[in-house]
């Protein structure tokens, strides 16, 4: 029989192994799913894993890696501050599609005016949005005890709505023949987030996800703010006694993983999506919890993380156009990676042990 | 030596490892029908894996055990049960919510009605002068109540040997007679009980036999009462102790000050302190008694700064500190120690000096404009390791990975490297050794001596007497007036500590 042991100290090399470990794992099992649907698993694999790196239509692809890599990332190390805290802002899909609304109005309601200072101004509008929204779940459970990972889930829905309401309504095209949809950014140079260097997918929202990892980073090591963070997490009771304020700490991270998303969706909807459109979130809010989760809610973790992620988004399009895979076998695929990295990640704290007998 | 017939229960050569310690080495003793039977040895002896073996909680890795002669494997605590084996439990396994009958309903194998049970109860409560109403609810009972609860549920069993595990640690000195008084009556009735403890006044004065051991092994046995309190605790030990000194310092200004605090408990069920007042001067310690749950913890939290209150409700050297929380405490001079290192005194799965970190970071100045300085945090930890002998591999290891009192050593030991103006410390020596737990009183009395304030809370009487000035107790969350140690007597301190909670009673009826 097996039998699991704490480990006296956490294991520094399982602390690492884990999300290897996790991905094989996942290319093992996601194989065998693949062969089960009756299509060649080395092929989906190649295809996922391979091909946008080096494949035949590699030069397109890659730059898209950055494109889908840079949101996860900055979403997912907002995330993963509170995470490590003990608190779980699951709704970073709302506050990002609230963040990319409220810069996205700030650009639109001084169209055509050209100035430089307009896209910096769109960039605070869009974090304001995002923190705006991600302190509803705060301030309620501050004042009220309210779960903050009910309450931030249902406003993704909300902001939803409004969003459908802002592609229809308020934000629309006036010169749109009536179609939803507002202006694209794209044809207003003032208050568009170009590639920055041609081909390479990097646009702001890249520059700005490698400079909060690095903060992020910085913070969580050498910081204060993030000693208390996860002194917050490991042990609630060692923090009070430490002088953390509980409420002050929840404020602060449901604000900073509020305002990243909002960030990233500003930075999505002025470049990428170019528009604001009823569906132009396509779930980084969501997947960039397993991103945080992958990356061990660590920085330099999460970028990696990131950018894996982003090659299972790219090559699993691939692979559903050119293989004719359903959408739904790669989000099982996806959710794999999730389920093995957390089934492993007991061996960081435990080991197994045969034990004779019962 | 032993008459065979007699014997109810021998352990026969026990050997019990878990990873990296040996509990139990080779142990042999046997305990006799109707004898009071001590275990005795210091904290980490190993007693407790031998009771633990005996009531079917943990297999032995080797030697054998009989009952009446016949062998004696218990696989689980039931089948120790049927057998006759009962326990009380240091830490009583008990819903506070639920009522004392369904309690007692619930570590029953096949409960009888609640009438009946409750009939019952009161039986045997009655029988053994432990007054107990079935019907009150466990979270408004006093610790000695609880324990009675525990004994009753044991009792009712009807058992054979009843193994008590550090029974008075929550009881003051009248519960502790009236203790003594029901286990003297069930071992006249044939009843055999194996006392754990480490007080050895309390061996003497109630067991016939004792079994001494140290770090796991049996190093002899000894009558109690021919032996003195030295002679016992020098086998304990396996050293001779010596007592810390007291350099009576200078008595100085106030440097602690509390006035009227009235807190509610932020714990379930926990006591709401009220009205607490006393002062402690420079140089002075004040200990402050009380049975397990009488406001203690909730007298920390409101010292330390994680309970708030008015301004001029706690003063630090003249300032009022009442409304701000532990860090600016800190800045103001007072550092703190809770009782329960592992969670609240220490993150446990951080190192030790992350951990060093967590308290010294103001007054040693750790940090610099927000950023941690690791290296002098890491000195810190060090020089805590090396002044007050922590035993680890090194300051990297998580807390967790530290032994009980090895790990109270580095908390005592990095609140008073901070050069604190006021020391406040609950349960300084809490499953500490006797060595360390003498060395932290001493490093406490040092400090007093150049000038520091200091309040001890603790639950044992003996280290308050030894090193306290003044003396007080919390009971029900009020304190009394604190009183100069010097010419208290163990009655008076008993009566402070609100009697024995209407046992008296009982056994006054009886005689």
């Amino acid at each position: 029989m097996l039998r699991l042991e704490k480990r006296p100290n956490p294991s520094r090399f399982w602390l690492y192994a884990t999300p290897v470990v996790a991905v094989v794992l996942t290319m093992v099992f996601g194989g065998l799913l693949f062969a089960l649907m009756g299509t060649n698993p080395f092929a989906v694999i190649r295809t996922i894993f391979w091909d946008p790196l080096f494949g035949e239509f590699a030069f397109y692809l890659r730059g898209q890696l950055l494109v889908k890599a840079g949101p996860l990332i900055l979403i997912a190390i907002g995330l993963s501050l509170g995470f490590r805290a003990g608190i779980w802002n699951i709704g970073a899909e709302g506050q990002y599609i609230m963040g990319a609304i409220c810069g996205a109005a700030v650009g639109l309601a001084v169209y055509p005016t050209e100035n430089r200072l307009i896209f910096p101004l769109m960039i605070l509008a869009g974090a304001f949005g995002g923190w705006a929204w991600a302190m509803i779940p705060a301030i309620l459970k501050t004042r009220f005890n309210t779960n903050e990972i009910l309450v931030s889930l249902m406003l993704v829905y909300v902001a939803q709505t409004i969003l459908a309401k802002a592609s229809t309504g308020f934000l629309k095209n006036p010169e749109g023949m009536g179609f939803p949809g507002s202006r694209n950014f794209s044809g207003y140079p003032a208050a568009a987030n170009p590639e920055l260097i041609a081909g390479s997918g990097l646009h702001w929202g890249g520059v700005a996800a490698l400079i909060v990892a690095v903060a992020a980073w910085v913070l969580l090591s050498r910081h204060i703010i993030g000693f208390q963070i996860r002194l917050s997490g490991q042990a609630p009771r060692a923090a009070r006694f430490h002088g953390v304020n509980p409420s002050r700490l929840v404020v602060l991270c449901m604000g900073l993983s509020g305002a990243l998303a909002g960030l990233a969706g500003l930075f999505e909807v002025t470049g990428p999506a170019g528009q604001i459109s009823i569906d132009f979130n396509v779930g980084y809010g969501f997947t960039a919890i397993i991103v945080a989760f992958l990356g061990r809610l660590n920085p330099i973790g999460i970028v990696l993380a990131g950018v894996l992620m982003a090659l299972t988004y790219v090559g699993g399009e691939m692979a559903s156009t050119n293989l004719r895979l359903p959408a739904a076998a790669i989000q099982v695929f996806q959710g794999m990676l999730l389920f093995f990295l957390l089934g492993v990640d007991v061996l960081t704290n435990y080991r197994i042990r045969m034990a004779k007998g019962g | 030596m032993t008459d065979e017939r007699t014997v109810l229960l021998a352990v026969e050569g026990i050997t019990k490892a878990y990873p990296g310690v040996v509990a139990n080495s080779d142990v042999t003793f046997s305990i006799r029908r109707g004898e009071v039977h001590a275990l005795l040895g210091e904290n980490g002896a190993g007693k407790s894996t031998m009771v633990k073996m005996m009531y079917g909680l943990v297999k032995p890795d080797s030697g054998r055990m009989t009952w009446n002669g016949a062998a004696y494997t218990p696989g689980s605590p039931g089948e120790a049960r049927s057998t006759g084996v009962a326990m009380v439990f240091q830490h009583f396994s008990l819903f506070e919510a639920l009522n004392v009958a369904e309690n007692v309903a619930l570590g029953m194998e096949n409960p009888p009605p609640m009438k009946e049970l409750s009939a019952r109860i009161r039986a045997v409560s009655e029988e053994y002068g432990l007054p107990l109403d079935p019907s009150r609810m466990v979270g408004d009972l006093s610790a000695g109540e609880r324990q009675r609860v525990e004994i009753i549920r044991c009792l009712l069993q009807d058992p054979k040997l009843l193994i008590m595990d550090e029974p008075t640690s929550v009881l003051t000195p009248q519960e502790v007679e009236i203790l003594f008084k029901t286990l003297r009556q069930l071992s006249s009735e044939g009843t055999a009980i194996l006392y754990i403890s480490h007080k050895l006044e309390e061996i003497r004065s109630l067991c016939d036999a004792a079994t001494i051991l140290r770090r796991g092994k049996v190093v002899g046995t000894a009558d109690p009462r021919a032996s003195t309190a030295r002679e016992l605790a020098e086998m304990m030990v396996g050293a001779t102790l010596t007592p810390p000194a007291r350099r009576p310092g200078e008595k100085g200004k106030v440097m602690l000050g509390v006035s009227d605090l009235s807190v509610a408990s932020p714990i379930p069920f926990g006591t709401s302190l009220k009205n607490v007042a006393f002062t402690v001067a420079a140089g002075e310690v004040l200990g402050i008694a009380g049975v397990a749950g009488n406001g203690q913890d909730e007298l920390l939290l409101a010292l330390s700064g994680e309970l708030k209150a008015s301004p001029d409700r706690v003063r630090i050297d003249d300032a009022p500190v009442g409304d701000l929380g532990p860090i600016d405490r800190r800045r103001a001079g007072m550092v703190s120690a809770p009782e329960d290192r592992l969670g609240h005194a220490a993150a446990p799965d951080m190192s030790l000096i992350e951990n060093a970190f967590l308290t010294a970071q103001v007054r040693k100045g750790l940090t610099n404009k927000g950023f941690i300085d690791w290296p002098a945090t890491r000195a810190y930890a060090e020089a805590v390791i090396k002044d007050f002998d922590v035993r680890t591999p090194g300051a990297h290891v998580a807390a967790r990975a530290l032994s009980g009192g090895n790990l109270q050593k580095f908390v005592v030991g990095r609140e008073l490297m901070q050069a604190p103006k006021v020391i406040v410390i609950n349960q300084p020596t809490w499953g500490v050794d006797a060595a360390a737990a003498a060395s932290i009183r001493q490093a406490i009395l040092d400090r007093a001596a150049e000038g520091a304030a200091v309040v001890v809370i603790s639950q044992d009487l003996d280290e308050l007497l030894e090193i306290a000035d003044r003396f007080a107790v919390l009971n029900e969350g009020r304190l009394t007036q604190p009183r100069p140690v010097e010419g208290l007597t163990i009655d008076e301190i008993g009566l402070m500590m609100g009697g024995a909670h209407g046992m008296e009673v009982a056994h006054h009826a009886e005689a």
